[in-house]
């Protein structure tokens, strides 16, 4: 038997004020997967995520993560429990500079020199932060300001890496270099749940995905099953 | 170069000729421009320090927290507590900068403490709700604090009055001597410069400013005759300025300064990034209760009464420095408690002290209509 998924949620519900957007998800995330959560505007992909990294209340439900119980700790702590989010709409801090931005991806953080060691590969990753290290975070383009965000997340040594819409609003040349990030990480081995519209190439890339539709999980397979797959093909393939 | 250096040693004295060489009237109105705008300055200053408070909660929770001002009279009764209490009015010399700092700690650290505990109760349970309900609160709280003073002030105590008048205003012992310094400033200087000629390093040309800069500054304000730079001056500004430098490297450079600006640009992204914003924004009202704190101290030693109302009239300008300099914005607060600091001196001496309030309020009108955002504030909040 596979030991426990790193990430396993179950039963969740959950919704802002009186309307209710999640209907008893459930989904595992294994250790070095790359798992995909598909679905039209709405379906409550990033809603998931939210509750997930404690930002918006479970109703119900139960999450848990590497062994513990994320809905016992404060969502301030889940970073330090190894799981990073790279929310929707980036979320960078527009008035400090790129690198105080990486610096407080590492806010949790007190070992120097790890935290220095993952600061040159976030480098590596993306030079163009290397260069735009002294401006302010809301002076870069959109695609810029996402690869801070996801290089943000990964100064915090995350076991798991959430990212909501990478592409969204992107120019389509740098679509494809964070795509390329993200294949990147897959290959040095990191775990990521990403939440995606361009639902061709987050299929192409995962190892499994779940289809969302009005805040249920209706359908489940690996990226190639799901690719395959007619009623995908026809809702968001746009075969 | 030392052609230079000889004729910039002379340049003071030129100055001063010039001065004395003016028609008296002429001399004794620059001297009374020039009384108004030290004082104004110093006044400012505690308005600045005020005006910190209102802008690092606004700028972290968007609070316009009104208590503030009432916190500072708290702060200024809590010290007359303490001179009462350890017959402070007698102690002189050593003692009585001693008896200043003590002051200084003891209201700041009060302050701090209490600003953090209404934030703990009245403002935190209230974090999501909507923002009026937090500034109808913090009305709220303003009030509470008003009557607390007031009922401070009705203590049997010998500094309050005995506690017959309770909304009387109280003197504050000047334990800070007002004596004029720029008389003994001259003469220390024109001292001191000659102990350092002794040095070759100080003949060197490149350093001629040195020498000649403090010489016609002195000798500017000397000639003035009107113009006076008391203790207290001195006090306010050797407060306040490693006060506000200190904050600045706090908020620039350190780990909970950083957190402070995250989480002022974007409370989600900040929690996600592990910062546990309610204990910074806890953090925000500690810090600047004890701004408030050493501002109350200040204020009273500088002016010698205290009354209940003294917090309210002084927020309000602070709260106006704040508007003026940019909501939000640090460097903002400073220079807008120094204008409205200058402005009110201003008021005073050439308009009249009964239109000074309006001439504020006239200038916070100004201010919301022609330019919101005011003079540093950031153009508008960009929330993605």
């Amino acid at each position: 038997m596979s030991a426990e998924p790193l990430l396993r949620v179950h039963g969740l519900c959950a919704g802002y004020g009186p309307v209710d957007v999640l209907h008893d998800v459930a989904l595992e995330v294994r250790q070095g997967e790359i798992v995909s959560l598909i679905g039209a505007n709405g379906a409550g992909k990033s809603s998931t995520l939210r509750c997930i990294s404690r930002i918006l209340a479970a109703r119900s439900g139960s999450l848990r993560f590497a062994g513990r119980d994320l809905l016992a700790m404060p969502a301030h702590d889940v970073v330090a429990a190894g799981l990073a989010h790279v929310p929707e709409g980036r979320r960078i801090f527009p008035r400090l500079t790129v690198l105080e931005n990486l610096e407080m991806g590492a806010y949790r953080r007190g070992d120097a020199a790890a935290i220095a060691r993952d600061l040159h590969h976030v480098r590596e990753l993306f030079p163009i932060l290397r260069d735009r290290e002294r401006q302010q975070g809301g002076t870069l383009s959109g695609g810029e300001q996402q690869m801070l965000a996801i290089g943000r997340a990964m100064m915090s040594e995350p076991r798991l890496l959430m990212m909501d819409e990478p592409s969204m609003g992107i120019a389509p040349i740098l679509v494809t270099r964070i795509f390329d990030a993200v294949k990147r990480l897959r290959d040095q081995g990191m775990t990521i749940l990403l939440v995606e519209q361009n639902a061709r190439a987050a299929l192409r890339l995962s190892d499994r995905a779940y289809v969302m539709e009005t805040g249920r999980i209706t359908l489940s397979g690996t990226g190639a099953e799901l690719l395959q797959d007619r009623r995908v093909q026809e809702a968001y393939l746009g075969d | 170069m030392h052609a230079i250096a000889h004729l910039a040693t002379l340049t003071p004295l030129a100055v001063a000729a010039a001065l004395q060489a003016e028609p008296a009237t002429a001399e004794a109105a620059s001297g009374v421009l020039g009384q108004q705008i030290v004082t104004g300055l110093s006044n400012g200053m505690i308005i600045a320090l005020i005006a910190i408070g209102y802008t690092m909660v606004y700028g972290i929770i968007e609070l316009i927290n009104f208590a503030h001002g009432d916190l500072c009279t708290l702060g200024a009764f809590f010290a007359l507590m303490l001179v009462g209490a350890l017959g402070m009015e007698a102690w002189s010399g050593v003692a009585g900068m001693a008896g200043v700092v003590l002051l200084l700690a003891g209201a700041a650290a009060f302050c701090a403490l209490f600003n953090w505990s209404i934030d703990r109760v009245v403002y935190r349970p209230l974090r999501s709700a909507p923002k009026l309900t937090l500034l109808v609160s913090a009305i709220g709280c303003s009030f509470v604090l008003v009557n607390l003073a007031l009922f401070w002030g009705g203590l049997p105590m010998e500094v309050f009055g005995g506690g017959v008048a309770a909304a009387a205003p109280k003197d504050f012992p000047a334990m800070v001597p007002d004596s004029s310094l720029l008389p003994d400033a001259w003469d220390s200087w024109v001292s001191a410069e000659a102990f350092l000629r002794s040095s070759p390093s100080w003949n060197d040309p490149s350093v001629w400013w040195l020498t000649w800069a403090p010489r016609v500054a002195l000798a500017v304000l000397v000639k003035s005759r009107e113009l006076n730079f008391t203790t207290s001056d001195l006090l306010v500004w050797c407060v306040t300025l490693p006060l506000m430098v200190a904050l600045t490297g706090l908020v620039r450079c350190t780990r909970l300064g950083k957190a402070m600006r995250a989480v002022a640009q974007n409370p989600t992204a900040a929690s996600l990034m592990g910062i546990d914003v309610d204990r910074v924004i806890g953090a925000a009202f500690l810090i600047g209760g004890a701004l408030g704190g050493f501002a109350s101290v200040i204020y009273a030693l500088y002016n010698n009464t205290i009354s209940f109302q003294m917090g309210y009239r002084t927020g309000m300008d602070a709260f106006t420095a704040a508007v003026l300099g940019g909501i939000g914005s640090m460097p903002g607060a400073v220079v807008g408690g120094l204008l409205i600091g200058v402005a009110r001196a201003i008021s005073d001496g050439y308009i009249e002290a009964r239109w000074t309030n309006s001439v504020v309020f006239a200038i916070l009108i100004a201010t919301l209509v022609f330019r919101p955002s005011g003079l540093l504030g950031a153009k508008l909040r960009d929330k993605v």
